[in-house]
């Protein structure tokens, strides 16, 4: 502190930063209601896979048995969890897009000059983005189940923990690349370099041995895609199991997205700062 | 050594607490990699007192406002709000601050409630405590009836008004205003000016308003002219114009800064 200030409450309690976080995930969960069309569009999207492409490539797909599944099983089920990963991909990229709008438009600043610490603000948005991500991959479940896609009643709830997971880490992704974006225009590049290869570069869509067959260097990037372990941690906790290599990376790749982030909108170290203008 | 003063109005304070700046910014420069925007900015912006900070177009204002709201790192000189250095103790500093962007900053798509709930939680505050602040906050403004509209549905006046309140909402003792009346009428521009001075006066806030109008400068404000990031001149209005050896404010300041000044929005 400095050699002479004026006292009164300083810091604050435990109590004060559950009441920021709750309004945080209020406004997100708000945005959320009054964009109707955004469920409904993170919804109709994996639907289409579900409904359209897995009726045509049952027929041309062959999927092994693969642990973790001790069957055959048709190509909707094991398509299932690569879209319920797909949901929450293009919502953290969502709301990426929202942070960039929120900059462009100014409302950024006020999350920003709030007292709290901005670890904890950035970390707050992120868990309200990931409730609303865990929300719409039950919504599309649901549809699923009503499709015919048979998930264990247990699935049901393991399921919950790896959600959260590969929601965060796909959020601290979209939330990292957000301050990388200047206007709201670069957003389209943001589609074509990172949701695109992202999610056909992975296990959603076909089994890795697959890829392998046909291409090795196609397989290796698929390896090296962290999108690929938040597929495969939800498709085995699906199943009321653990991947525990999954488990272990998409853990560390969320460190590291949630670090960089916050290292990024940092007013010290931030490249915002660094850029000046329409900035934070 | 710290002065202990209880939250409320400065004009209650102890004399010793009210004789400390509620912003001082010392030798504060700042560039966006070669583009110098702020070169060893000094200024004093003292307690329960209406200052305005005058400059033209990028005289550097909006960059001192990201600074003291610490959007950026102050990465030479300092500034203390009520004491706080806003680098090492961020939180304490930006407690005591209301800010009022240039920029819109209001959440379009929901409520003007909602907004100030929002608001109110990002500092700490609980719900039932906020809902009533905010019911107080907009009956001061006269948009009681307007709770429930969508923000969008506003006009830009009462937008204002709304983050004026919104500012307060926290009972910050300082409150910042980058250009808060550009692009308003004039019938919004002297409500919202009449209502700041008001502010200052029976609540005693201090208020430090950014704009390049002369005409919402009073003779008894406190006044800082910036230009091309850097102080020109400092102090009560009459001082500064009689530095200049100009008539008026309006003359010291073109006679500082070589520009025309304009006297509306």
């Amino acid at each position: 502190m400095s050699a002479t200030t004026i006292a009164g409450s300083r810091g604050f309690t435990i109590g004060q930063y559950v009441i920021c976080l709750r309004g945080i995930a209020w406004r997100e969960a708000l945005r959320f209601l009054h964009q109707r069309e955004r469920f409904v569009s993170a919804l109709v999207r994996p639907l289409v896979w579900l409904f359209i492409f897995a009726a045509g490539f049952r027929q041309i797909l062959g999927v092994s048995i693969i642990p973790p599944y001790q069957t055959y099983v048709l190509y909707e089920v094991y398509v299932t969890p690569g879209l319920m990963a797909m949901i929450q991909l293009f919502n953290g990229m969502q709301s990426s897009l929202s942070m960039v709008y929120d900059r462009e438009m100014g409302n950024m600043r006020m999350l920003l000059v709030s007292p709290f610490p901005r670890w904890f603000l950035l970390l707050s948005k992120l868990f309200a983005s990931t409730a609303v991500s865990i929300l719409q991959v039950y919504a599309y479940l649901v549809i699923a189940w009503l499709w015919g896609v048979d998930v264990p009643a247990a699935g049901w709830i393991t399921v919950l923990p790896a959600l959260a997971l590969s929601g965060m880490m796909l959020g601290a992704l979209g939330m990292l690349l957000s301050s990388m974006i200047r206007q709201l225009e670069n957003f389209a590049g943001v589609m074509n370099f990172v949701i695109f290869p992202m999610f056909f570069a992975s296990s959603a869509l076909y089994p890795l041995w697959l890829v392998q067959q046909s291409s090795p260097f196609v397989y290796t990037i698929c390896r090296l895609n962290p999108f690929t372990y938040a597929v495969e941690l939800t498709r085995f906790a699906l199943y009321a199991e653990v991947d525990w290599m999954s488990l272990g990376i998409v853990a560390a790749m969320t460190v590291l997205f949630t670090a960089g982030a916050i290292l990024a909108y940092d007013p010290a170290r931030g490249l915002i700062a660094r850029r000046g203008g329409g900035g934070a | 050594m710290s002065v202990d003063v209880a939250d409320g109005p400065v004009a209650s304070a102890p004399e010793a607490a009210s004789l400390l700046p509620a912003i001082a910014v010392r030798d504060v420069s700042h560039a966006y990699g070669p583009r110098v925007a702020l070169s060893h900015v000094s200024l004093t912006v003292p307690q329960s007192r209406f200052t305005a900070l005058l400059g033209l177009n990028g005289a550097g204002k909006t960059t001192l406002f990201a600074l003291i709201t610490r959007l950026y790192d102050t990465r030479e000189g300092s500034i203390d709000v009520l004491g706080y250095r806003v680098s090492r103790e961020p939180g304490e500093a930006l407690r005591r601050l209301g800010v009022v962007f240039q920029a819109r900053t209001l959440d379009l798509d929901i409520s003007v409630m909602d907004n100030l709930l929002y608001h109110a939680a990002l500092h700490g505050i609980g719900r039932r405590e906020a809902r009533r602040r905010a019911e107080a906050a907009l009956a001061d403004i006269d948009l009681g009836d307007r709770a429930r509209d969508q923000v969008r549905k506003l006009s830009g006046g009462q937008m204002r008004r709304v983050e004026i309140a919104r500012a307060l909402l926290h009972e910050p003792r300082v409150l910042v205003l980058d250009e808060p009346t550009v692009g308003l009428d004039v019938a919004s521009k002297t409500a919202i000016v009449r209502h700041v001075r008001a502010l200052v006066r029976d609540r005693g806030v201090a208020v430090l308003w950014a704009t390049h109008l002369l005409d919402e400068v009073a003779p008894d404000d406190t006044v800082v002219v910036l230009h091309r990031g850097q102080v020109l001149a400092a102090g009560e209005v009459a001082e500064v114009v009689a530095a200049s050896g100009a008539a008026d404010i309006r003359g010291a300041f073109i006679e500082m800064t070589g520009g025309a000044a304009e006297s509306q929005g």
